[in-house]
């Protein structure tokens, strides 16, 4: 090996430094990991991004195995289920972690995106981090609704026939798209054979090429935290930030920690509670598909309730899916329907918090309402939510302004240990 | 509960509900403030205890003698209930296999489906999932509620689920029962509702009541474990899966915390 071989910008030397000269390894682990300077002041909510990332892993890992034993089709997808359940070695683990994972997923990425939403970090210039997230969060409704006919059990069934349905409102071209999608007349073979190759190959790939996405922009633009001040703005005189730590150790450590907090409520569902009452694993998917027989009671699972009840909150069927789809879309215009001077809710007044305050109930209310039958009651419920919902959105760009804003420190706020 | 239960499985199993009741506290609070139990509620508690084998082989053979005739359980192997319920594979063999099946096979039957569909209007389900898709209080509470009703083909009919197309085949186990209603009548005297108060023994059966209680818990009790053969083996895995978690937590806390000295 000549010294030419080993010659390279970041100055390493033996096998690292061969690999440093023909592929940019050190330099990427400086960029994204031992040399990206994060805000030390992150807080409890600032786990949910990395928990994100290690679901996404279970499910794809998870995922590879429940496929080594899964049949895609109406006439063994069920059989294949209970085969993994009973008879294949500890299959009834890892499909208990890839069924609790989807729910886990959801709880992961809604605390995350709240988080988002009160530390205003959509803001400039996060405009373009916030859509890829927004984009991840879309395709993960479709990677979860997808995934959700592969058992073939009832509710699966139904669950699709019902939500697929919907695209039959759109006007004129309802009726053929809906064939499109479904590739018959009503949910089939054929359907689940399409389904399962959209959840197992299309959708992931889709899935991890946003999250790389949305892991670049952020080490562009910088992590904001819960002061909602730009750390870049104070840098020491070797140009690191101030207020910055590499984000290894400090948070590999941290985000360690709250990994393993999180393994255990995890472990605690997957071999205490794994259908979690029938809502994770519905009482009804335990009969298989019956085209002849609709369960009781139709909801999807409780992460897409809050928009399921939107959708039933609507007489008109077309205006109800517009108000749903709408419900789920609205997010992606956040970064411009804020019009605050400050980012954090530590620094904006009792308007602000008031409308927050009013999202996180009418949105708890309306999965919850999305989740039972929906009696009289039920429906005047959801359409006084559905409008405090969409209201928390439209009047944002006046109450934001309107709101009475606290003076932002210069630096951090920050306690040491 | 059984008597014979001993108290370190009972002290598992109480442990083992509050942990479930705290897992699900813990989602089912943070995320809908309300809980509404799917299955569970309205019916009369089976008290069943799938770590009770004395209790599961009784159940297996009740399953055998009076439930799969008709129905099929095609998702269970009879060479993992030797394992489970600690039997032999010659008494399984000798004892639950009547169709001439081998150890390796499923539970399934011999009746064809167009015969099933010919004398009872429908096939009867198989039973390999029904206490996960009903719950066990439901099934407690059906095999319980047959009662006489001339109306129906079977001259029987049940009160949990009405029109049942199943006849009661544990009449000679149980006796016959008829259902006994409180009138409430109108002030005119002509528009009566009916309540359903309870049952009444007409035909005294081959079991007590008390009897009979224990041969249906014991039954729904191996209902509730064919639906998930692995449960005893999941939660055995949970303590030392979540035992392991907790020392680890400790074990990165520390790590945490000697990392974060340095930051100022």
């Amino acid at each position: 090996m000549s010294s030419a071989d080993t010659h390279n910008k970041v100055g390493t030397t033996g096998l690292l430094g061969w690999i440093d000269a023909r592929f940019p390894l050190t330099k990427m682990m400086r960029e994204h990991i031992t040399e990206y300077y994060a805000p030390k002041n992150f807080n409890f909510w600032y786990y949910f991004g990395s928990l994100a990332l290690v679901v996404l892993i279970l499910q794809i890992v998870s995922g590879i195995f429940l496929t080594m034993n899964y049949k895609p089709s109406a006439e063994g997808a069920f059989a294949s289920v209970e085969y993994i359940m009973r008879d294949v070695d500890w299959g009834w683990l890892i499909r208990y972690m890839h069924s609790t994972g989807a729910s886990a997923f959801f709880i992961v990425v809604y605390l995350h995106m709240f988080r988002g939403l009160i530390y205003g970090s959509y803001k400039t210039p996060r405009e373009l981090l916030w859509i890829f997230g927004m984009l991840i969060y879309l395709c993960l409704m479709a990677e979860a609704f997808m995934g959700y006919l592969l058992p073939w059990g009832n509710m699966s069934y139904w669950g699709a026939q019902v939500i697929t349905s919907l695209f039959g409102a759109i006007p004129y071209v309802g009726t053929s798209l809906l064939e499109w999608i479904r590739g018959d007349y009503y949910i089939s073979d054929i359907t689940l054979n399409r389904f399962f190759a959209l959840h197992v190959i299309a959708l992931p790939l889709a899935l991890v090429f946003l999250v790389v996405a949305h892991i670049l922009a952020l080490h562009e633009v910088g992590s904001n935290n819960p002061d909602g001040v730009e750390i870049k703005k104070h840098k020491g005189s070797d140009g690191k930030p101030l207020d910055g730590i590499p984000f290894h150790p400090y948070y590999t450590v941290k985000d360690l920690m709250g990994f393993v907090a999180f393994a255990i409520v995890f472990a605690l569902i997957v071999f205490f509670a794994p259908t979690v009452g029938g809502y994770f694993l519905e009482a009804a998917n335990f009969d298989p598909a019956n085209r002849l027989q609709t369960p009781e009671h139709i909801a999807p699972v409780w992460y897409f309730t809050p928009y399921y009840a939107i959708l039933r909150a609507i007489p008109n069927k077309l205006f109800g899916v517009m108000g749903m789809g709408a419900g789920v879309l609205i997010f992606f215009f956040l970064p411009w329907l804020d019009r605050s001077p400050v980012k954090s809710i530590r620094y904006r007044g009792g308007l602000y918090k008031t409308f927050v305050g009013i999202f996180v109930i009418s949105f708890l209310m309306l999965g919850y309402l999305g989740l039972n039958p929906a009696t009289t009651t039920n429906t005047y419920l959801s359409r006084i939510f559905s409008i405090l919902y969409f209201s928390f959105f439209i009047l944002m760009p006046w109450y934001s302004k309107a709101d009475k804003t606290k003076p932002v420190p210069d630096r951090v706020t920050f306690h040491a240990h | 509960m059984l008597t014979n239960t001993n108290t370190l499985i009972m002290q598992a199993v109480n442990l083992h509900q509050r942990m479930k009741s705290l897992a699900k506290l813990i989602v089912i609070c943070a995320f809908f403030g309300t809980a509404v139990q799917a299955n569970e509620g309205t019916f009369e508690k089976a008290n069943n205890d799938v770590s009770n084998k004395a209790s599961l082989q009784r159940g297996a053979r009740n399953f055998v003698n009076y439930c799969s005739g008709c129905h099929s359980a095609k998702y269970v192997r009879f060479n993992r209930l030797a394992v489970d319920l600690d039997l032999t594979d010659d008494q399984v063999t000798q004892n639950l296999i009547f169709n001439g099946g081998k150890i390796t096979d499923t539970m399934v039957n011999n009746m064809s489906e167009a015969d099933a569909v010919a004398w009872f209007g429908k096939a009867p389900p198989d039973l390999s999932l029904i206490a996960r898709a009903r719950s066990t209080d439901y099934l407690y509470a059906f095999l319980k509620s047959f009662y006489l009703d001339p109306s129906r083909p079977t001259g029987m009919n049940n009160m949990v689920l009405a029109g049942a197309a199943m006849p009661n085949v544990l009449w000679e186990l149980q006796g016959v029962q008829k259902a006994v209603y409180e009138g409430e009548g109108g002030a005119d005297g002509k528009s009566v509702e009916k309540h359903f108060k309870g049952f009444e023994l007409v035909t005294k059966g081959k079991l007590s009541p008390e009897e009979y209680d224990e041969f249906v818990r014991d039954t729904v009790n191996f209902l509730d474990y064919i639906g998930e053969p692995k449960q005893l083996e999941r939660r055995a895995l949970g303590f030392r899966v979540i035992g392991f978690l907790l020392l680890l937590f400790l074990l990165v806390y520390a790590l945490k915390q000697e990392y974060w000295k340095d930051v100022k």
